[in-house]
């Protein structure tokens, strides 16, 4: 499908979604409550067939915490990008489709460690890299007590 | 005292033409027990010979251990396109020298929460089994520590032995790669004697005795692996498999596998004691590579076709001492093939390699061994 | 007391925990994998990740998109040039600037020549990782001539730094014809000697046919890519589905096989530095001329958006993320490293197998660990 058909298909699927022509694809951004239900039926749908998730990108905005996921089709070759974000810093919180996807375990883990974003029903939602008490270095507002200066 | 020497009467009866007679150690040994014995009363003579004989064996131990781990470096390199060891003395034949002095500086370092004595203890285990299987093996006519009458059985049963230097040294150590590694190890070498076992006794067989100094002198006429036509083959090719496998070698060194348990059951060793594995290694494979040489190949027994022509002749002016390592080191270099040019096995797929393939062919070829000698079918 | 003795005999108690890494032969870098065993039967596996974890993400965000290609290179250094590749494609495809053929024809040959480097370290460490030292050698001495040939043309040997926003950093260096076909001869020689020393080996058979299956769904689903993906029939050749450089002009294969066990993910690699060597042979006498670079500015501002680009690394698709917001740093960058993915499937394939299948289903899949902590 091309980006015009593929615009259509998200209207088809949801008319609430927020569509958008990107530069490069298709831009859905969907609430932080629609994601499992949208990728679970990405996933299904024979038209659409998003069955390969390239990577999953945690995104501090400012005030807003995001998660974008870049989708594609195996079958077709179209990809999509679908976009999500919630106010709340203390506790952001998005659903893992770690179910749907084997790969997003690990991403979704990266995304937890470096920015703090917790998925729910996650099987394994630990530090990745870093150890327990370190803060979540990719936040904008992270401040680096230990910088070296020499 | 003087049986310990090996005198080997029987030899001596059979004196032939000069060219046929090769030099019998015996009577070297006869001399000096004489002059000693007028030096000193026979207590001390006994004491003196044993020093003598131990400290001879301590050199040759050094001697071969060394230089077998140079020879390893060079074959390996020959086969990986590289120089090899070239810097310390011509060729750099004294660079394990060099490395073995090295050993004896570092430190031993003590494994917190390890076993001390039986830590302490493993590689004197494994390095004594050596020393006794070393003495059993007939270098050239006379040249022997002991001449048992059992020598086969012996060379066998004491060398399984250094499994127990193995497992006490994987479990001492306290730590699961050894452990890993030793019952690997353990498994290993239990399994594949049965088939070392076999392949001698295939020949013990042909030869009609466990002497060695007799199955070398059986082998007058022609060498074992020829008078026994293709169960003899199948023999030495069982053997050099089994014993490969025993000396722990690649590719079936699982139990040092060092992509998987970085070194097996001496990861713990530090400096001499981990040389003592080290040289142990290479011991066990000269050893293994002897006695093969002994059994099949003759010995120090010359290339020899029938009874008696000039080709035997000819074959006589080269002196048995060197027809013994000549054979010996061909072996060693055959098994240093092996494990520069396979993988290495899985233990899993090692054990059906034993039980399910070498062991039934072994068990068969015994009986056709026997039949054959029982119908006189060979030469 | 019986209760106890009983419960000592579950599995669960039984389990032998050993640690591989984080220094450790086979990890190739490092990395630890918390093993559970039962005897040697592997029952399961955890990675442990962060030993060598840079922050190269956020680093990133403080950088110029220069600087950010010279970083590029320390996440995968098997594939350097990929590395910068992607990043100067994004920014480039970002500012829309065309560039040049001669360019794209370069990088091509130095992303097929990095493709044959990187095998042949994969087969060099494979072959050492079941126990024959001797590949070892073998490989490390062909693919010492390719590095000889970067050293030639870019000054690095592994960490080229060649790309730039724009085309190439220098032009190529006159001897480049001449010692890449002078390589190819020679690799085409070697090669069987390969196959004879490895691939037809009984005992090499005996470690890898049927070791670690991988089905399609599976390797879909958990984002397998590069040649392990394709050796379970995943069709994921990025220089196939999306081209880039100049691989829209060459004819190669993309190597593809069903069966997906490590075996193939390894006869994958060995095939795949055969087509290398045909695209190189398509393109070492057609070199266009013409600049090596597009004039510059000095300080590159992307366009406020996302971007995003592929390309094909010799591990799989490597993912740049660009978000910008018109600064001369990026927002944000995210890279989405074939190793990493890769990494999600170890547990799914080791389970049930023997310790040393760990060493070969872990060596098949080819990490490179600085690219899975980035």
């Amino acid at each position: 499908m091309d980006k015009i058909q593929l615009a259509e298909f998200f209207k088809s699927l949801d008319s609430d979604l927020e569509v958008k022509e990107g530069k490069q694809y298709t831009e859905v951004t969907v609430p932080p409550s629609k994601i499992h239900s949208l990728a679970s039926q990405l996933r299904e749908k024979e038209e659409a067939l998003f069955d390969f998730l390239d990577c999953i990108t945690g995104v501090d905005y400012g005030h807003d915490l995001g998660v974008i996921y870049h989708l594609r089709s195996t079958k077709y070759q179209h990809m999509v990008v679908i976009k999500s974000r919630t106010a709340d810093r203390e506790n952001p919180l998005f659903d893992s489709v770690s179910d749907i996807w084997e790969t997003a375990n690990l991403h979704e883990r990266e995304a937890f460690d470096l920015l703090g974003i917790k998925f729910a029903n996650h099987p394994d939602l630990r530090r990745l890299f870093l150890n327990s008490s370190w803060g979540f270095p990719l936040r904008k507002d992270y401040v680096d007590n230990d910088m070296i200066t020499w | 005292m003087l049986t310990s020497f090996g005198i080997i009467n029987y030899l001596s009866a059979q004196s032939g033409p000069w060219w046929r007679v090769f030099y019998d150690f015996t009577s070297l040994t006869k001399n000096i027990d004489a002059g000693l014995h007028n030096a000193m009363s026979p207590f001390w003579t006994t004491v003196t010979e044993m020093v003598i004989v131990g400290i001879l064996f301590l050199l040759f131990y050094a001697v071969i251990g060394l230089f077998l781990v140079y020879a390893e470096r060079k074959v390996c390199a020959f086969i990986q396109n590289r120089l090899g060891p070239n810097r310390l003395g011509p060729f750099g034949i004294f660079q394990t020298v060099a490395d073995l002095i090295k050993l004896l500086f570092k430190e031993l370092i003590p494994i917190k929460n390890a076993d001390h004595f039986l830590f302490n203890l493993a590689p004197y285990i494994v390095i004594i089994v050596n020393f006794m299987v070393l003495a059993a093996i007939p270098y050239a006519l006379g040249l022997h520590a002991v001449d048992l009458n059992i020598g086969i059985f012996y060379v066998i049963a004491v060398s399984s032995m250094s499994v127990i230097g193995v497992l006490l040294a994987g479990w001492s150590s306290n730590s699961k790669y050894s452990l890993l590694g030793a019952m690997r190890s353990g498994a290993q070498i239990v399994s594949y004697e049965l088939s070392v076992g076999l392949a001698l006794a295939t020949v013990v067989i042909l030869a009609g005795s466990m002497q060695l100094s007799v199955i070398v002198e059986g082998q007058r006429t022609g060498w074992f692996i020829f008078k026994g036509h293709i169960p003899a083959v199948i023999a030495f090719v069982i053997y050099i498999i089994a014993g490969t496998a025993e000396t722990n070698r690649g590719p079936f060194d699982l139990a040092e596998a060092e992509s998987e348990l970085t070194a097996g059951y001496h990861t713990e060793y530090s400096g001499i004691k981990f040389a003592f594995f080290y040289l142990a290694e290479f011991i066990n494979m000269f050893i293994v590579a002897s006695i093969a040489a002994t059994i099949f190949l003759g010995g120090w027994m010359p290339l020899h076709f029938g009874a008696d022509n000039g080709f035997n002749r000819i074959m006589d002016f080269i002196p048995p001492v060197i027809w013994f390592f000549a054979k010996t080191f061909f072996l060693i270099w055959v098994i240093m093939l092996f494990k520069w040019t396979f993988p290495r096995l899985r233990i899993d797929q090692l054990l059906t390699l034993e039980w399910k393939y070498l062991l039934p062919i072994n068990i068969v070829n015994l009986l056709i061994m026997a039949f054959i000698v029982l119908m006189g079918w060979h030469f | 007391m019986e209760e106890k003795v009983k419960d000592i005999d579950t599995d669960e108690q039984q389990e032998y925990i050993i640690n591989i890494g984080p220094q450790h032969p086979s990890t190739h870098g490092v990395m630890r994998l918390v093993v559970s065993l039962k005897g040697e039967t592997v029952k399961n596996v955890e990675p442990h990740l962060g030993y060598i974890h840079r922050g190269i993400e956020k680093m990133c965000e403080s950088l110029t998109y220069q600087q950010i290609i010279h970083l590029t290179d320390r996440m995968d250094y098997l594939a350097a040039h990929m590395n910068n590749e992607v990043v100067c494609l994004a920014v480039e495809k970002a500012l829309e600037i065309e560039i040049p053929d001669r360019v794209k024809v370069i990088r091509t040959l130095m992303s097929e020549l990095t493709r044959i480097q990187s095998h042949e370290l994969f087969w060099a460490s494979y072959g050492m990782d079941l126990g024959g030292q001797t590949c070892y050698f073998y490989g490390l001495r062909d693919r010492e001539m390719v590095l000889d040939i970067f050293e030639e043309t870019t000054g690095g040997r592994m960490i080229v730094s060649y790309n730039c926003p724009g085309g190439v950093m220098y032009d190529l260096h006159p001897n480049f014809q001449k010692r890449v076909k002078e390589f190819l001869k020679h690799f085409r020689k070697v090669l069987p000697e390969y196959d004879d020393i490895l691939t037809n080996n009984v005992i090499f058979h005996e470690r890898t046919v049927g070791i670690g299956p991988l089905s399609l769904n599976e390797a879909i689903s958990y984002g397998i890519t590069g040649p392990s993906g394709r050796a379970s029939g995943f069709s994921c050749d990025v220089r196939k589905h999306e081209p880039y450089s100049a691989y829209d002009r060459v004819k190669f294969n993309e190597v593809l096989y069903a069966e997906g066990d490590a075996f193939h993910r390894y006869l994958a690699r060995v095939e795949e530095m055969r087509e290398s060597m045909n695209i190189i042979d398509q393109l070492i006498d057609n070199i266009p001329e013409g600049p090596y670079a597009v004039k510059m500015k000095p300080v590159i501002r992307l366009p406020e958006g996302e971007y995003y680009q592929r390309v094909e690394t010799p591990r799989g698709e490597l993912g740049v993320f660009i978000i910008s917001d018109g600064n001369k740093t990026p927002y944000r960058v995210h890279f989405r490293t074939p190793n990493f993915a890769n990494l999600s499937v170890l547990n799914h394939l080791v389970k049930g197998f023997k310790i040393a299948d760990l060493i070969s289903i872990f060596g098949s899949l080819d990490f490179v660990i600085p690219d899975i902590d980035r």
